[in-house]
Order: C-alpha cells, then structure tokens, then sequence
C-alpha cells in the first residue's frame, strides 16, 4: 500500500478536497488501495459527518449517505414502501461487509473484472489504453450490455440496481455547497472510450444522499441468480415492479445487474409491457427488446438465454401469469 | 525405553478392554476454547524483537527469465533487502523431504514467487514488492491452456490392463462410456502461508504453518543447503491445511534467507494472491470411464483412464483411479493416467488426492450405469461389491460398505425417491443421489513420548500437527484411555520438531498413525505399573488414577516414585490385504427450474471407518467432507486464462468454496467397526473419507432432480439451465 495522509472531515466545508479520496466503509476502496490499483496520497474521512439519517420528506425519501447498508436493509420505513431495496442490499455481499459499507460508497463500487485486479495484467479501465484481457479471457462475470470494444466490466451493486429501479436520485454536495441532483442514469457513464471514467462525480463533490420518491404502485421483487447463495456477484439480477389491472399490465419498470457497466434499464422494454396482457410471448417480446444488441464474449454466452429466463419468470410471478 | 511395533500382523483389541471411556463418548476438543476466543496463537501472529518483515514478488509473465534490479528500490522508506537466492519455484510435495525445484531466474508460471522484499514494515515491503522495477525476457513457448494442451505423456507405472475391456463392452447388456472433466482447486485453507525465521549462529528457527515438520525440516534445510539439525520448526496451530502445507512453502524458505541475510528475524506472510499460486492446487482433469454390465448389472469390465497436468520437474501427478482398483468388482480393467507439462502453479495434493476427484467420475458413472440397466442405485453398487480385490486377490481387512450403503439408505428415506423431473416443489425440483465412499488407509511410520506422573497427569509429546483435525484431542484422550486418567489431566505438545517426529498430518493417516505411537508409549507404562502392581499386563486395569491387577488395587501415586516416560514407535509393516474405509454419501438437491441454480437441502453419510476415537471430532472432518463435497460438485473452480495461464480467480471472493447458506442439514452415522490389520487401535482414516464420493451423490441427486447429467465440473447454473 502506498503510504497516504489520513485527515478526518468534521463538516462539510472539510470535505471537498479535490486532491483527497473520500473514505467511509472502505470496504472495496481499502482493498484498491492494497493492490495498489488505486493509490490515493490523501484519504479525507467524511465518516464523523451527518449523513446518517434516514428521512421521509413530502413524496419521497432522503437516505444520508453514511447510512450502512444493514441498516438501510432494516429500515422499516424502507421495508414497507420499498421492500424490493431491502431485498436487493440483503442479496449483496455478506454481513459484515454490510455493516460497515454505506450508501454513498455502494454507489462508487468498482468493478470485479479479475483482469482489472490484477496489476501485472493490461487493464483500459485501471491504465487506459494497455488493452483489455476480458474481451478474449475469463469473462463468466462480465458485461453483455452497454459494453465497448475497450471495457466490458459490470457494475457490481445489487443496492444500486434497485435504486435505478425505483428512480432514486443522488444529491451531491458541489465544492461550493451547492446541490446536484443526479438520476443513476445520469449518475453512472458507459465505458465507450474512457472506461476509467465511471462517473459523474467531480473532484470535490461528495455524495450527501439518495432520495427516492414516492414507492410506484405494484408489486416488488428482487431476483438474484448466482454461484453461491451468497457472497457471491450476480450472474443476473432483476429488480422489478409491476402492477396490473384487470387483466392488464398497468405499470411496469425492471432494472437489471450483473449484465452492463451500470445498473441497467430499458425503458423500451417497459413502454412494451404496459397496456398489454400478460403472457409468455410479451415477455418474450420484451426480452427480445431487452437483449437486442446483446454481445457475449465467451464464457459468458449464457448471460443472453439465462437473462431472457430470468425476465420471463419475474413478470410471470408479478403479474401472476406463471401456474 | 522404546516400544515398537512394525504392523505386520494383527494385534490384541486392547482398547475394547481399557475401562477408562475416554474414548467411547463425544468430546470437545481441548483448545478449541482458546481458537474460538483468538488465544490459540498461529504463526502470523508471533512477534520476535527486532522483526523485519518480508513480502513476495509475483512473477508478472508465464515463461522466460527476469533480471530485478534492487537500486530501483533502495532507497523506499523502510526498504532493508531484496533477496532471490534459494527462492523455490513452488511449494514442495507431500513427504518429498527434500527441497522443491529452485528455478534461479527461470519463470514458469504467472504468479511465481520469484524474489522477497524485506523492509521494517509489512505494508512498506508491499509497497516496494509493487514498485520494484523488474526486467523480464519473456519466451514465447509458454503452454498454460490444459483443455488444448497435446503434450500429453502416459505414466506407464500407473497404467494397468487387465482381461479385455473392449471384448467385455462388446458384450455387455448395459454399459456406460462417459467423459467427465473436474476443475483445478485450491485448498483455500483459512490462514495463509506465513513464517518467523530466526538464526542463532548457523540455526534457525522457523515457525511456519506447516503439516509434516518430519519432511518439512529436511525440505528447508535443504532449501537453504544446510543441515537438518540446524533447523527448528515450530508449527502449534495451523489454520486448515488440507494439502497446501504438506511441503516447504516459500515463505518459510524466503524468511530464513532474508533472516540470514539480514542478521534479525524477518516474517513473511503469503499474500491470499500467493496461496492460490505459489502452493500447490488440484490439477484439472478429464476422466473417461468406461462400465461393462450384464443383463442382471453385474460388472464385466471397467475402465479409468485421466488427463491431467503439472509443472515441469514435478514428480507428483493425482492418483485418479485409486478407488476404481478395488470397489467394484469386473473382470476386464484398464487403467492410464496421462500428464502434460503446463505453464500454471503446481499441481499436488489437495483433500483425498486421487478419490476426491476420481470418484466423481466413477460414481456418477455407476448412476448412468443403474439408469440404463433399470436397477436401484444402491442394489447395483452392493451387487458389484467383490469378494476380494478383484486385481490382487487380497481381501478386504475391513469393509462394511454394504452395511453403510443400506443403512443409509433407511435412514435418508430413500424409498421416497423418485423419477427425474417428478418430484416439483414451486419452481424447484427436487431429487436424491447417492454416491458409495471409498478411502485408501494408510498407517506411516510415527513416533510419541509419553510421560506419567504420580499425581495423576500425563503428557504426550511429539512433532505432530493439528490442522484443525483434533489432533490434539484423539492423543489426549488415546493416553487418558490406556493410562486410566480423566482426558482433561493429558497435556499434549506438538508441532516442534525437537520433539520425537511423527508422521505428519496427511492422507488421514495422522490420527491411526500418531495415536498408534502415543498408544504404544501408554502400553509400556501399562507393563511399568503392571509389574509394580506385580499383575501381568493383560490383568492391569487402569480407571481414574487407580490401578488394579489380580487382587491389588493401589493409586498411580502410590506405585510411581516419579515420573515414568517411554517413548512409542510405529511402523508400517507388510500385509498382504486391501485396507480402505467405506462408506456411503446421499443427498438432496434442490435445481431451480428457471435459473438452474442448486440447492443442497441435505446430505448423509454413513462412514466406516474402524474405531472411532472421538465422534465429535470425528463427525466434524466428515462435515468438512460433506461442505467440500458440496464445493466440488457445484461451486469450485480455479480459472486460468487459457493465454497466460494466469489464476484470475486467486482471493476467496472470486473462487467460490460454499457459504453457511450453500450448506442444508448435515446428517452423519458411524458403523461400528473394527479393522485388526490397520493398526493396533483398529482405527483408519476419517477427514478425506468424507469427501470421497460426496460430490457425486450431489450431481446424481441434480439428474434425480430434473433429468440433466451434470460431467463437467463445478455444476453451476450454466451447464443445467439450457437443459431444462
């Protein structure tokens, strides 16, 4: 580990040091730093700063960005409007791991492309330009969407997945107090060219909050398919909401993990689903929609056929068409 | 006094007349309390004055040669040395007692450990391990890929053709011919590699995590070109072992250069990257079997023939086949083990060597075999069961394989078993696989000093380990239960090689072997006291401090002046027999219908494994085997890059062993048993029996399930949904 300064933030003013990188949990960025794919010569602690609650405001609410992600998981606010969440913060990493991570650090998670983890291996997102070993290598975990010829890493966050689902939007604090409200979609880049640039954080901003507004109507579920029952990334996720009306989808929003660079949705897809009956061949159709484009790199083909699976059986289960 | 036993013929069931019930009834382990509180010390955690610390240098290519060049990194805080010489290419193999291959400045693997960065602390010799410049001359023949690898070399001692297997396929009524393929593991025990090397004028003193401190001395030592008596190894608790710690690891041999070097006590402990390359792993294999039947399911023939791969200059290759010799019966056999030579971390023992991945095969092919002749899974394989060893002709010293088989079958409920794909609960469908287990029982040469005292305690002393496998219970309570004494009133010290040496932890042979030389020490204070007590031996009865013999009853403290120690000495003799414990594995899986995910609700095992010294710790090595089984089956699976041969997979995020979640009910059921030609406690092995065959019940139970013949190991999602 490269030898850094420690300083400790006691308000907000401390705490947009564009030469700093910011630590609460460190669950994933002490273990950057150990393999010295990340080699911050400051880390600012914003840990002992009021970001810790949880708050219901008109229409939506306000998770500080210190809240752990046990705690969010437990929140019964979060549990009764939001259980789709919770489900999804449960379906993460481990217990302890949980207890330490916060909102905010969840959200800056970074990829486990084993390729990316290893220094003595050419990686586009950890040294842009020295190529990328994934694309023909061991790519079980990697990206079938969003992808580039440059990175095909995902985002490895079960809690953000839920979080594109249910529209949250990040507050971020400008270096000069002033709030940016950014949608994940916006939040979050696609790697194209620059896959080192993952996202629309700036030097100085900190994350303060996720507000999530008001829960949509229907049903929640969370679906997680992985090698082990847990600890373990997501092969696929599905977080989704789906309400119906007799006989007819009347709402419906899905985002996914384990197959892009960031939490993914289609908003096509969905538009497909609302208005229609349920039945096998809509959400055939709306797989279709899902994985045009689609691109596997080898071991990790089966994400396509395992993906349209997963999409049927969830809008099976919300809508009840499934047996 | 020596008392010494060479076991070529059975002896007297002593422990049957023994009263004390040291060893009839489950016990706690005696440092478990000090484990689970973090007071039982393991090597990491020693501190020695003045102690520099040491880190390892990965090789960053897969083949060629490299130049390190030191002034790059002098002058980083904290920088105290960079050192290459002596470094070993990789861990040595079990009992191989002399040094592993030292490459100088050849590289064969990524990952290699190829120098030692030693600076004032752990986190400076990290940093200066990352910044150090090194030059490297790659050459460009590397061959790390094993599924295209064509250098294939046939080991003729291993190979072995008996009758004719392809007349007896031509004749059969059924026969299977299945190609199955098993991941590379790693061992992933919980505490890394790690050493404390400290000299006193040309000695050192090493203490490392280590199994076998008999060989592991003489490898270090010769390692480092110096002799055996000047090497200390001290090596008291060790955090799982499971093969990974049979031979010399580098970072011993990198800790007593650096520490010579330096003239001041240098550590070096593996980084997790370093454990699943720098040690040995599981070689992949591919496995072809081949079964022969009769219309009634009787065997005529069968076949095992691996591929599998190694480094260069590494004498080890897993013996696949070694439960397929003998059980099950057939005329026609045929046998070759097949090794290429690949640029990839070595290949050596990992938990059960040769069953653990063999009888994945030979099992599941047995399930084929049952399907296709119509006969239950268990009435096949007790059909099969031979006379006797159906290559040599010798018989079984001990095998209540049919017992375990149909016993368990009671208890699993198997007559609830049904057809593939009928048994649906939600989206789950669920089904039952069984597997026999098969262990070959191997007794190597120990030895024990064991010291009575008048008040009543006694110690045991010897260079054995306890990797976790209760070591130090079974001594303790093998001496309590032949000297008459409460097991709580034996100290037992081990894991230091100034202490008699014993066989070492490995291929389940510790408990028989090591327990036979604290017996054999225990037995001649037997004659001590019996002679004071002036009864003949086999008179003597000793219970709780109190000796009695013919008419005579006197406490211990009155019949010893002072302490009486002997020393015990075991060794294998020749016996012409087939010893191997038995047993049967069942399972029920869960298979998600959608996901092709698996879910193990619950496993059995029934084991027979002669004596059982001590059921509690005995039932927890067959957990081990059972969660390793379920690891095997569905979840493990080092992943090389077939370019570079690189493990990308090297941290315990990434290789996936199962988690409390992985794991549903666990059910075991000892046979009572005892095995005459073994030992003269009649006990065999245990840890590696509960692997062996475990996975196997698990993929069978996945087709009883929902209809899909899972051969390419680990059973994850992807190789079961696209069939559903």
């Amino acid at each position: 580990m490269k030898p850094f300064d420690y300083v400790r933030a006691t308000s907000h003013a401390d705490a947009h040091d564009s030469a700093a990188r910011i630590i609460a949990g460190g669950t994933n960025l002490l273990d950057l730093m150990k393999h010295e794919i990340e080699t911050p010569t400051k880390l600012l602690d914003v840990t002992r700063l009021d970001m810790t609650e949880i708050e219901e405001a008109e229409n939506s609410v306000r998770i500080g960005a210190l809240v752990t992600n046990a705690d969010l998981a437990a929140d019964p606010l979060i549990r009764e409007r939001y259980g789709v969440l919770s489900r999804a913060l449960l379906a993460g990493a481990t217990g302890q791991l949980r207890n330490k991570a916060s909102t905010g650090g969840n959200l800056l998670q970074r990829t486990r492309c084993p390729y990316f983890y290893d220094t003595t291996q050419p990686c586009n997102k950890r040294e842009p330009g020295s190529g990328c070993m994934a694309m023909e290598g061991r790519n079980r975990i990697l990206a079938i969407l969003g992808t580039s010829e440059h990175c095909i890493a995902t985002h490895p966050s079960d809690m953000a997945v839920a979080m594109r689902l249910l529209d949250a939007r990040i507050e971020i604090e400008k270096p000069g107090g002033e709030a940016q409200i950014l949608t994940l979609d916006e939040f979050y880049k696609l790697p194209g060219d620059t896959p080192h640039e993952e996202t629309a954080l700036e030097a100085g901003d900190l994350i303060v909050a996720v507000h999530l507004p008001d829960a949509p109507k229907g049903a929640q579920m969370y679906r997680k398919v992985r090698d082990r029952s847990s600890y373990a990334f997501a092969l696929v996720s599905c977080a989704a909401v789906v309400a119906t009306d007799r006989g007819k989808i009347t709402d419906a929003a899905l985002a996914f993990g384990g197959l892009a660079p960031k939490p993914w949705r289609n908003t096509e897809m969905e538009r497909l689903l609302i208005g229609e009956a349920p039945s096998e061949a809509l959400f055939d159709k709306a797989a279709d929609v899902l994985l045009e484009g689609a691109q596997s790199h080898g071991d990790n083909d089966f994400k396509i056929p395992l993906t349209r699976r997963v999409v049927k059986a969830v809008l099976g289960e919300l809508t009840g068409a499934t047996q | 006094m020596t008392e010494h036993l060479k076991m070529d013929k059975i002896q007297p069931r002593l422990l049957d007349e023994t009263g004390q019930g040291a060893i009839t009834k489950p016990t706690p382990r005696p440092e478990g309390p000090l484990k689970v509180s973090g007071t039982a010390r393991y090597a990491g955690e020693y501190k020695a004055e003045n102690m520099a610390q040491g880190y390892l240098v990965r090789a960053g290519i897969t083949k060629g040669t490299f130049k390190i060049d030191r002034d790059s990194v002098k002058d980083m805080p904290g920088f105290l040395g960079l050192f290459t010489d002596h470094m070993i290419r990789n861990s040595a193999q079990g009992t191989a007692n002399t040094n592993p291959v030292q490459p100088g400045p050849q590289i064969q693997y990524l990952g290699q450990p190829i120098a030692v960065v030693v600076a004032e602390t752990f986190e400076q010799a990290r940093h200066i391990a990352h910044a150090v410049k090194v030059d490297y001359q790659r050459e460009d023949d590397a061959t790390p890929d094993f599924s295209t690898a064509t250098n294939f070399k046939e080991q003729e001692k291993k190979s072995l053709s008996q009758g004719d297997l392809e007349q007896a396929m031509a004749d059969a009524a059924f026969t299977v011919d299945a190609t199955f393929t098993t991941s590379p593991h790693n061992s992933a025990a919980m505490e890394p590699h790690t050493a404390l090397a400290t000299w006193e004028g040309d000695k050192v003193t090493v203490r490392g995590s280590l199994q076998m401190l008999k060989y592991n001395q003489n490898e270090l030592a010769d390692s480092l070109g110096i002799p055996a008596e000047n090497v200390r190894l001290l090596s008291h608790y060790i955090g799982g072992g499971f093969g990974s710690k049979l031979g010399i690891d580098a970072a011993c041999v990198s800790a007593a250069v650096a520490s010579r070097h330096l003239g001041r006590p240098v550590r070096v402990e593996m980084h997790r990257n370093n454990v699943f390359e720098a040690v040995v792993l599981r070689t992949p294999s591919r496995q072809r079997v081949r079964l022969a039947a009769d219309k009634d399911g009787n065997l005529l023939g069968v076949g095992h023939e691996n591929w599998q791969s190694n480094l260069p200059d590494e004498t080890f290759s897993e013996p696949i086949d070694t439960a397929t010799h003998f059980l099950y019966g057939g005329d026609s056999r045929t046998y070759a083990t097949h090794v290429a030579r690949l640029n990839r971390p070595a290949s050596g023992s990992v938990r059960a060597p040769g069953e653990a991945i063999g009888m994945l095969a030979l099992e599941n092919a047995m399930d084929e075999l049952a399907e296709a002749a119509g006969i239950d899974p268990i009435d096949l394989r007790v059909r099969n069961i031979p006379e006797v060893h159906p290559e040599s002709g010798f018989q079984y010293s001990s095998r209540s394989l049919a017992q375990c088989l149909t016993e368990g079958a009671d208890r699993f409920g198997w007559s609830d078993r049904k057809a593939p794909k009928e048994r649906r609960e939600g989206e789950w469908f669920v089904g039952m696989g069984v597997a026999s287990a098969a262990r070959t029982n191997i007794l190597m040469e120990s030895k024990a000093r064991v010291t009575l005292n008048p008040d009543g305690t006694a110690l045991v002393e010897t260079d054995m380990t306890d990797i976790g496998t209760g070591t130090y219970s079974i001594l303790s309570l093998i001496a309590a239960e032949m000297l008459g004494l409460p097991s709580d009133q034996v100290t037992v010290e081990l894991g230091d090689t100034d202490l008699p040496h014993a066989s070492g932890s490995g291929g389940s042979w510790g408990a028989a072997s090591s327990g036979s030389a604290v017996f054999l020490g225990a037995k001649a204070i037997r004659r001590k006291i019996a002679e004071r007590l002036g009864c003949d031996p086999d008179a003597l009865r000793l219970q709780d401090g109190i000796a009695t013999g013919g008419n005579v009853r006197r406490p211990i403290s009155e019949l010893l002046d002072g302490p009486v120690t002997e020393e015990g000495h075991i060794e294998p003799g020749k016996q012409e027999v087939t010893q191997a414990g038995f047993g049967a594995h069942f399972a029920e899986v869960a298979v998600n219908s959608v996901t092709g995910e698996v879910r193990v609700q619950r496993m059995l095992a029934v084991m027979a494994a002669g004596r059982i010294l001590n059921e509690q710790t005995a039932q927890s090595q067959v957990w081990g085997g059972q969660i390793w089984g379920v690891g095997t089956a569905l979840t493990e699976e080092i992943q090389h890059d077939h370019r570079t041969g690189h493990v990308v997979n090297n941290d315990l995020a990434e290789y996936h062993v199962p988690v409390n979640l992985d794991i549903g009910d666990l059910d075991v059921l000892f046979v009572d048993e005892r095995d005459d030609y073994a030992n003269p406690m009649q006990v065999k092995g245990i840890g590696e029996l509960g692997i062996s065959g475990a996975g196997a019940a698990i993929t069978n139970a996945i087709y009883n399930a929902c209809g899909v013949r899972v051969r390419d190991y680990p059973a994850t999602p992807d190789k079961i949904f696209p069939h559903l």
